[in-house]
């Protein structure tokens, strides 16, 4: 792997303490802790159930934790306990430095409104309000997803699931976010459309030197984007530790039995 | 409390609500006058018309008229449609009020689709039957976000609907019901007027009162607050002009509805506001089909309590 971590930073950009989500008597997560520097990209991976999508809402925002806390040095307030802050706040935090890429197109598009006005729907978020602008800046980014311009005004189902993806990830990075959330991003994609879609993340990520947090089930997926993984077992974390790392030399059983069980063709 | 009952309309309490209703309408209405443009969730009542017929409008009517009133309705401009003719018909009978035509001889007027053209003056209440007072609701499902947005002041999906206006028609488009945001803090439904009349609203003399019966909310916009048109740097509000001018009165300044004549295409343009047009023609004022078959005296009916 020749991707280097480009640590741009030596405070943390995101630090998640001793979080714990708790559904009643059953749990979502427990325990978990880590740091995230920016221009980072950290992998969660771990079976069904394990806890993966209830500590990324957690984390971004979306669900309050049981207990511990998130803090990220936010553009604003420095660094803060998100859950602390405001809803206003947390959401005005939400809207400016985060994105957050669905495993579902259809639960992070607006399927009513052209792909276009999905594009720039975060620059008015953020109080852009001149038209000829955004549309310039969002042709610009229907290139650099390798999305054809001439479609800026379709609507998303008339896109295909790919490329809907590739409007999802064009629609979270405009507005410019220092973090960025993805929920199994290739999900429900066929592998050469993953393949491609993947390397223009890697690319993106790289080249815009955000951090980003990425959920998967697909170790391949792990492989090539993350830096370091977090592998989730029942609720907790069980391993931690440099991709390659984890997934050359996995220490926990479970570890073990996830790695093994990848199809080798 | 209860003021002298028509007898013919006995059966019921004055203004045809009981008076613990009235009250808590006008709790409502004295939120929404101190919170301008905020949706105030009120107990709207079963009325005896259908959800879309006005119901959220005549309800703040009860609420507020009294036998001192002069009430005018309109209903697409027009006070001689069906449904400006019965909803006036009914407050001439269950409030005992005498009605009118003229827009400024009214107290209160009552409308859907228009402002009427003559400037509204102080004292005066526009109250319109607004079916949907959420301008957000087309973009947001959920009750629950659009209330957040309108706390925390996130109108930027407003601009999302902006934006498809343009890339689609180039300009901002739609006509009617174009959202306003009332003293730059809360986003607002002006109810399906024309955008014609936006600037109507802004520091207006009167108190203008707006209801929506079926989603039981009231909202208000008091004399003499800031009212702005949404729009973009680069694509700015406007108003619809026409090229023709009023086929009965000549009015060039008023908002017009094209009727088609027949069915080889003939046309005529004419006010919306039929009061406005006849009191242009009344002081002379002739358009192009003056003296036409549709240009009669404007039928001025006889009404029960009209005194």
């Amino acid at each position: 792997m020749n991707m280097q971590t480009k640590v741009r930073s030596e405070t943390p950009l995101l630090q998640v303490q001793g979080l714990t989500k708790n559904y009643g008597l059953i749990t979502g997560c427990r325990d978990v802790s880590f740091e995230l520097r920016s221009g980072e990209i950290l992998g969660i991976v771990g079976e069904s159930g394990s806890g993966k999508t209830t500590l990324l809402r957690c984390i971004s925002g979306g669900l309050e934790p049981s207990a511990g806390a998130v803090w990220f040095d936010t553009r604003r307030h420095g660094m803060v306990d998100v859950f602390s802050l405001s809803e206003q706040d947390r959401r005005r935090i939400q809207r400016e430095e985060w994105g957050f890429v669905h495993q579902n197109p259809r639960d992070g598009l607006r399927m009513r409104v052209s792909g276009g006005a999905n594009v720039a729907e975060p620059l008015m978020m953020t109080g852009a309000r001149n038209y000829g602008a955004m549309r310039e800046l969002t042709k610009q980014w229907f290139d650099r997803v390798e999305l054809d311009t001439g479609r800026i005004d379709n609507k998303p189902r008339q896109f295909s699931g790919g490329m809907q993806q590739r409007l999802q990830i064009a629609r979270n990075l405009i507005h410019n976010p220092s973090l960025i959330f993805m929920d199994e991003p290739t999900g429900g994609l066929d592998v050469s459309v993953q393949a491609r879609l993947l390397d223009l993340m890697r690319e993106l990520v790289r080249s815009l030197g955000l951090a980003a947090i990425i959920v998967t089930h697909d170790i391949a997926v792990a492989r090539l984007l993350a830096d370091r993984l977090l592998v989730m077992k029942d609720g907790r974390v069980v391993e931690h530790g440099l991709t390659d790392q984890v997934l050359d030399d996995p220490q926990h059983a479970y570890t073990q039995l996830l790695v093994s069980s990848v199809l080798q063709i | 409390m209860s003021a002298t009952n028509n007898p013919s309309a006995s059966a019921y309490n004055y203004a045809y609500l009981d008076e613990q209703t009235k009250r808590m309408i006008r709790r409502a209405i004295l939120k929404a006058v101190a919170i301008p443009g905020y949706q105030v969730p009120f107990g709207s009542r079963e009325m005896p018309v259908p959800y879309g017929w006005g119901t959220g409008g005549i309800q703040l009517t009860a609420a507020i008229i009294g036998p001192d009133d002069v009430y005018k309705c309109i209903d697409q401009g027009a006070d001689d449609t069906t449904n400006a003719v019965s909803i006036r018909r009914f407050f001439a009978r269950v409030a005992n009020v005498r009605t009118t035509e003229q827009t400024g001889e009214a107290t209160i007027i009552q409308t859907r689709h228009r402002i009427p053209e003559a400037r509204l003056s102080e004292g005066q209440i526009m109250v319109y039957q607004v079916p949907m007072p959420e301008p957000l609701r087309h973009l947001e499902a959920r009750e629950t976000e659009t209330r957040a947005m309108h706390a925390y002041e996130e109108y930027g999906l407003h601009y999302l609907s902006l934006y498809e206006s343009v890339s689609a028609y180039g300009r901002i488009a739609g006509g009617a019901d174009y959202a306003v945001l009332v003293d730059e803090r809360y986003l607002m439904s002006p109810s399906p007027i024309p955008k014609f009349d936006n600037p109507k609203l802004h520091q207006s003399e009167a108190l203008h009162l707006f209801g929506a019966g079926r989603e039981k909310r009231i909202y208000a916009v008091p004399p003499h607050t800031d009212v702005r048109s949404l729009d973009f740097e680069d694509y700015p509000f406007e108003l619809q002009s026409w090229e023709e001018v009023c086929a009965l009165c000549a009015a060039t300044d008023s908002y017009q509805d094209e009727v088609i004549l027949d069915d080889a295409g003939t046309r005529m343009f004419v006010c919306s506001d039929s009061a406005y047009c006849a009191e242009r023609r009344a002081a002379g004022h002739a358009g192009p089909m003056a003296g036409h078959d549709l240009d009669h005296e404007p039928g001025h009916e006889a009404e029960g309590a009209a005194a």
